[in-house]
């Protein structure tokens, strides 16, 4: 199958590439880009004026909720929301249930993803069961295809069994993904420790919580060589210590969740639970400062963290509420809305869902160069739309973005060349 | 912050759920109501007939006696049909949700919830979801708000000391976990106290509290200096095992209120506690019972701020 898109302006984070021109896809590969290969015979011609091309979007972190919670979601449902969202790769994190810490359960998951529309890799769980007391057979997930190993959500393990885990990851080359959060300081904690959780009676989750935990990680690493990702940055402390930690040639990366990029604590207001998110919402001046860092490169990448989450789970007081949102059809309209507003072009605000994620998943993903998968994202880059709970793909309707009217609506999503999603 | 969901449209009360975000016109129609309530509490036949063939459902999520009663003795005294229902947690966990219980006991044609529950927010989960014309009355949620005790303290404060405008009023001891703490604070700010203070270890001072206008002290002889109103807060037990306060002794002797650190005061200084008090932990004896202490008129005043509350509420 050949295949021209057509008269779409191509934007390529990794090359910097933004001019209109054709793409032409071939056996599943981009063959070329703007003029067609010698005797390039086209079977099928996609008319994309007025879209934007990019490569497909990589997300670091989309909970498909298989196996164990099925009615929060499904992974049809959360497949057809990572098509319907221009997502082609994702990385899904191992606190299912149970977690994924026996290569069997990552190959199950890694078949039944398959043909359903992007590239699934699965994080293997870091210790058993995460409960940060063994070891999990970090080899043998990464055999059956595991590209990091996390705790998810689950607590950090203490610090003997982080440095034995380090050891190991690093023995082989794993690099090991931990959101910093120390577990004592968050312990009953939903809230970011200011104004709101002491307004609304919420039990605090202070920012030590998060750069104790930081250090101890790049402290462990530095003594280890272990290679980490540092997942959910959440606030300016946290910032700050990556900064430095990198400027001392750490071999660290880090993220951000969407959700961070845009919303504070202050938008709790009245309780609203689908606010109640891991980590927690922090400052403005806490969102001011991840915003910069992933303008100035010192966060690499953005993830939607998608967790859907069944109304039953958020219709409960506050605290009670399962955190989490759903993002996968949001991640790139926010990611578009904060690079209008950090005044960046488009091809330099999707570095960090494309290229700079693919990198720190370590597959070749999130570009539009010759001899790259054909994993494309077409969207409408002008036409508004209005985030409705009930029509996105996703089984969890739950965001804090409902009502807003963004830009950047996905019309159709390839990969290897077949489209998975067409609006 | 609560307006929408507590006031309606027309300005008048939709549900009670926290003293912030209540306008002051708001807060003086309470007071103003209870005045009239308080004098049928004084009659031979302490009934009027305002809430007659209403129900009212005193769901407790959390146990309560005192506030509970008052509140059952308010309903009554309006002549509501009083249902008491002591939801233990244990019984939500096993699995009912708590919109579950709610819609259970809404379909029993209740007029009025009035909720207690350990969580913060839960009484403003229930009012998002109850049918109109169904008001939620907050009798305390985790460490939110517990507005109609707020409001007596209101009550309390006007009828000694007049006027708002020229007070210093300080707060003393866990305000971390203090409902009544918060929901004093917003009230407080509304009617316009210029010298607002809380006073306690910073073990036990929420972040950022200045922020809700008040001035934060950890010395209580610097603290009560000057003050017209003290307001003693309850010491929960669980909160003397060691992680934020070393012992109860100690407390008393740094923060508790004793007859030579009520002279640094104002003379005709109030002290005020929500009960139930801990002799000995937060207030001595002779000061709890001595006569600049209204802590006995704190609970009668109680009752009518209550009625005050659910005629609103109850009687449109």
């Amino acid at each position: 199958m050949r295949i021209e898109i057509r008269g779409a302006r191509v934007l390529d984070p990794a090359s910097k590439r933004d001019k209109e021109g054709s793409i032409f896809i071939a056996e599943g590969k981009i063959a070329a880009l703007d003029n067609a290969p010698d005797g390039f015979l086209v079977d099928e011609t996609i008319d994309a004026r007025g879209l934007s091309a990019i490569p497909g979007l990589v997300d670091l972190s989309a909970r498909l909720r298989e196996p164990g919670f099925e009615y929060k979601a499904t992974l049809e449902s959360e497949m057809r929301a990572a098509a319907a969202g221009g997502i082609t790769t994702l990385a899904c994190p191992p606190d299912t249930d149970p977690p994924l810490d026996e290569p069997g359960l990552v190959e199950m998951l890694t078949r039944r993803a398959s043909g359903l529309g992007a590239r699934v890799h699965p994080l293997g769980a870091l210790t058993v069961g995460l409960k940060g007391e063994k070891l999990a057979e970090m080899a043998l997930l990464a055999d059956a295809g595991c590209k990091g190993f996390s705790q998810g959500n689950a607590a950090l393990p203490g610090t003997a069994m982080l440095w034995n885990a380090f050891k190991y990851a690093a023995t082989f080359g794993f690099t090991v993904w931990l959101r910093p959060q120390d577990a004592q300081l968050s312990a009953n904690g939903v809230a970011h420790d200011g104004e709101v959780a002491t307004r609304l009676g919420l039990a605090p989750i202070p920012v030590i919580a998060e750069t104790i935990a930081l250090r101890t990680i790049v402290e462990i690493m530095s003594a280890t060589g272990a290679r980490v990702h540092l997942a959910r940055l959440s606030s300016a402390a946290a910032v700050r210590l990556v900064q430095e930690a990198k400027s001392r040639g750490a071999a660290l990366t880090c993220d951000v969740g969407v959700h961070h990029l845009h919303l504070c604590d202050r938008d709790i207001g009245d309780f609203n639970a689908n606010c109640n998110l891991t980590p927690p919402l922090r400052d403005p001046s806490d969102r001011d400062s991840l915003r910069r860092a992933l303008a100035e490169g010192v966060i690499d990448a953005v993830c939607s963290d998608h967790t859907p989450v069944d109304d039953d789970a958020k219709q409960v007081p506050f605290a009670e509420a399962e955190t989490g949102a759903t993002a996968l059809e949001l991640l790139l309209p926010l990611t578009l809305q904060w690079g209008k507003e950090a005044g960046l072009k488009p091809v330099e605000a999707l570095a960090g869902v494309t290229h700079r994620a693919a990198k720190i998943l370590g597959v070749p993903a999130g570009t539009l160069a010759v001899g790259a998968s054909a994993d494309i994202c077409l969207y409408d880059p002008a036409s508004p739309w209005i985030v409705q709970p009930a029509a996105l793909a996703s089984q969890g309707k739950n965001t804090p973005f409902q009502g807003l009217e963004l830009t950047g609506r996905v019309m159709r999503t390839i990969v290897g060349g077949r489209t998975v999603h067409v609006a | 912050m609560n307006n929408n969901l507590q006031i309606a449209p027309d300005g008048s009360l939709r549900h009670l759920l926290s003293t912030e975000g209540l306008p002051a016109e708001m807060i003086r129609r309470i007071l103003d109501t209870a005045d009239q309530f308080v004098s049928v509490s004084e009659r031979d036949v302490k009934k009027v007939p305002l809430l007659r063939g209403k129900s009212v459902f005193n769901v407790f999520f959390e146990g309560s006696t005192r506030t509970r009663t008052t509140f059952e003795i308010a309903a009554k005294r309006l002549s509501a049909d009083v249902i008491n229902l002591n939801v233990a947690v244990s019984s939500t966990s096993k699995g009912e949700t708590l919109l579950d219980t709610v819609y259970n006991l809404q379909a029993m044609d209740a007029d009025m919830f009035v909720v207690r529950h350990s969580q913060s927010g839960a009484p403003h989960l229930i009012a998002r979801h109850v049918k109109p014309g169904v008001a939620v009355i907050n009798a305390g949620d985790g460490r939110h708000a517990h507005p109609t005790q707020g409001l007596l303290d209101m009550y309390t404060i006007r009828h000694y000391k007049k006027d708002f405008s020229g007070l210093t009023v300080a707060i003393v001891g866990d305000i971390l976990h203090s409902r009544v703490a918060r929901s004093q604070i917003h009230a407080l700010k509304t009617l316009g106290v210029p010298d607002l203070r809380v006073i306690g270890p910073r073990t036990l001072i929420p972040a950022e509290v200045e922020r809700l206008g008040v001035r934060v002290f950890h010395d209580m002889a610097q603290g009560i200096k000057g003050c017209d109103v003290v307001v003693m807060l309850r010491l929960q037990n669980e909160r003397m095992n060691g992680a934020l306060l070393p012992s109860a002794c100690e407390f008393f002797k740094c923060y508790g209120l004793t007859a030579d650190k009520l002279a640094l005061a104002k003379r005709d200084a109030i002290v005020m506690h929500p009960g139930p008090m801990n002799r000995g932990v937060e207030i001595d004896s002779p000061v709890a019972d001595g006569p600049q202490s209204v802590i006995m008129p704190q609970v009668t005043f109680g009752i009518a701020v209550r009625m005050a509350v659910m005629s609103m509420l109850g009687s449109p």
